[in-house]
């Protein structure tokens, strides 16, 4: 049984006078201690994605329909006892910004403690012991003397250490990591991301990593997804998707690394946005922008489906790579 | 390797004396003086047992004879009574220590009533928000719409005619604290309310959440200390209030009874013998009570300048 298993989620906004959907049928499976990368531009539905996975939108967000099945259990049927018991127990996140994830006016050791007792049933002396191990493991110098500390008092790399300590403070199945280190200086970025996956691997947690740096994905994560307007457009091993990208937006969004740019040269970036979603086109949402868009795109709404190593929902792919047959499957 | 850590050991009071507000404090003369007078007169009322050469709630130590003797510095007066007497022939020094004890008593817990209520009221309404905010919030609104006074007068007048005044003057003061906090607890609540608005969508909020923990606990344990700083700075105003809410209601005949007077009723007791040339009894204690309120008020708006530096700018 896998750890994780997302079917046909759909999260929708109560807007004024429509519902906008946010998040539209998405569907994956996480394995236990498997690596699984979220990317996509911003609005495109990956933090909505990881805080569903928590039971957390907010409203006038609500998820509108499917099942997010971990370890067996419905999340989204949970009550919210019950929800309590997972969050940060079972399954535990981490935020962009370290400056603002930890309460300012706690000191380390209060927040730590505090949250090994909300979910434990621990002396605080014992609590403070095990904050210590997890301030080690996550090579914090001098951990004793980080309890007392207030997280002004430390640097952003040293905050978002702490923050991933706490995260596995319980011994999470899975982490979700929202774009763990945007907020971060590079040289700190590298460091944190091979601490994650140190832990991730020796921890043997599951790690879903949303994030727009199709660099760390490829570094990170064993399986990946792309989504597009609250879609998922592409899904398979990463290494697959990185060498050999299926959709046209994904064939952009590696294309558009500077990387792949020659010296001098300009980025070749996709051109336009991405549709606001209370207004997503009909067919595929990516057809305004795309190059190799035909009239089926711009009226049908391509499904996902396996094309070699991997998943795509693009009409086009098939044409382009493969025979009638191809076509055939995709009407 | 501690030693790079070393920073990290003063006690709490090595941290506080170094703090912005410490800092601050030091630097502003108002404030120093003000905080100097304010702890000495609650020095002196606390202590007024100690102090006062009489006490002032015992009968047997008050002679009618001395009724009215003026302060030492005025002919005609009697050496005992530093300050005078009032028209009870109490010393007025004396009673004006008692009475100081029991307006600041009543001030500080009239305010813990309406910090208590409001608190527990704003951050419901600000962290559940929806249905239950608007309810509350219109009936804070509601209550704002009726003076303090008003209030208090009809519930005293109408406790102290069911009650009768001796059963009433015996219970005066919880009646006092009772009215005054219930009667202002929106103040605190519509402060708390904003900050918590403001507060619940920054992200340790949701990383609290993200832990597990329930909305009780992140409520009082990570919301609520975030917002403290608006909390002090009301605080000092409405005990400042408080104290005048106490004093115009004793005043009026509906607060402290003669025999255990606050400065309100003090003032009040002495006020009928003004035009008897006894000007003393209401004066004096008129000068504390002013005084009290004034140092409370210089110190509040010291400390919403250094909590809330926005508010300099402009």
């Amino acid at each position: 049984m896998s750890l994780l298993s997302v079917r046909d989620l759909t999260v929708k906004f109560a807007m004024r006078d429509n519902t906008v959907t946010a998040l539209n049928q998405i569907s994956f499976d996480l394995g236990k201690g498997e690596r699984l990368g979220i990317v996509g531009e911003s609005g495109a539905g990956k933090s909505i994605t990881g805080f569903s996975l928590m039971n957390l939108i907010s409203k006038p967000g609500f998820i509108d329909n499917g099942k997010i099945l971990f370890e067996g259990q419905d999340i989204v049927q949970m009550s919210d006892a019950d929800l309590r018991t997972i969050r940060g127990n079972r399954m535990a996140m981490i935020f962009q910004d370290p400056m603002v994830t930890l309460n300012p006016v706690l000191t380390i050791g209060q927040q730590m403690v505090e949250t090994l007792q909300a979910h434990r049933d621990l002396t605080r002396q014992d609590a403070e012991k095990i904050a210590v191990m997890k301030l080690r493991e996550v090579y914090i110098p001098s951990p004793e003397d980080r309890l007392n500390q207030y997280p002004h008092e430390l640097s952003g790399g040293m905050r978002q250490r702490i923050i991933i300590a706490i995260a596995l403070l319980l011994d999470p199945q899975l982490i979700i990591a929202d774009e763990p280190t945007t907020a971060l200086d590079v040289t700190i970025q590298a460091d944190i991301m091979e601490l994650l996956l140190e832990l991730c691997q020796s921890n043997n947690v599951g790690l879903i990593l949303i994030t727009h740096d199709l660099g760390v994905v490829s570094q990170m994560t064993e399986r990946t997804l792309v989504m597009y307007a609250g879609r998922i457009i592409e899904a398979g091993r990463t290494r697959e998707i990185i060498n050999d990208p299926q959709h046209p937006y994904t064939q952009g969004l590696i294309n558009a690394l500077p990387q792949q740019t020659l010296p001098g040269h300009r980025l070749k970036q996709i051109p336009g946005n991405m549709p606001s979603l209370a207004n997503v086109p009909p067919g595929c949402p990516f057809s305004p922008r795309c190059d190799y868009a035909v009239d089926l795109c711009r009226t049908t709404l391509p499904k996902i489906v396996s094309y070699g190593q991997v998943e795509v929902a693009c009409h086009e792919v098939e044409r382009l790579h493969a025979d009638d047959a191809a076509q055939e499957q995709s009407a | 390797m501690s030693s790079l850590t070393t920073n990290s050991e003063p006690s709490r009071w090595a941290r506080m004396m170094s703090s912005n507000m410490a800092y601050s404090f030091r630097r502003n003369p108002v404030a120093m003086v003000s905080m100097a007078v304010f702890l000495l007169i609650a020095v002196a009322a606390v202590f007024s047992p100690l102090i006062a050469p009489f006490n002032p709630y015992d009968p047997a130590n008050i002679d009618i004879m001395n009724s009215e003797l003026p302060p030492a510095w005025v002919a005609g007066s009697d050496p005992q009574f530093a300050l005078g007497t009032d028209d009870q022939g109490r010393d007025l020094w004396s009673t004006i220590l008692y009475g100081t004890r029991l307006s600041l008593i009543i001030g500080l817990c009239a305010v813990a009533v309406q910090a208590f209520l409001g608190i527990s009221i704003g951050l419901i309404s600000g962290y559940v928000g929806g249905r239950v905010d608007s309810v509350l919030m219109r009936l804070a609104d509601i209550q704002l719409s009726f003076s303090t006074l008003m209030v208090a007068i009809i519930f005293l007048a109408v406790t102290q005619a069911m009650f009768g005044s001796e059963v009433f003057n015996q219970y005066a003061v919880f009646m006092l604290i009772a009215v005054i906090g219930i009667a202002e607890w929106p103040q605190y609540a519509r402060t708390v309310r904003a900050t918590v608005l403001a507060e619940k969508k920054k992200e340790y909020v949701d990383s609290a959440r993200v832990l597990g923990f329930g909305p009780l606990r992140i409520m009082v344990r990570h919301i609520l200390p975030n917002s403290l700083s608006p909390i002090f700075v009301i605080s000092t105003v409405q005990v400042a209030n408080a104290i005048i809410s106490e004093a115009s209601l004793s005043f009026l005949g509906l607060g402290m009874p003669p025999s255990q007077p606050s400065l309100g009723s003090l003032i009040s007791s002495g006020f009928d013998y003004i035009f008897s040339g006894s000007w003393w009894i209401t004066a004096i204690p008129g000068v504390v009570l002013v005084v009290l309120v004034l140092v409370i008020n210089l110190l509040g708006d010291w400390m919403r300048d250094v909590l809330n530096p926005k508010l300099y700018k402009g």
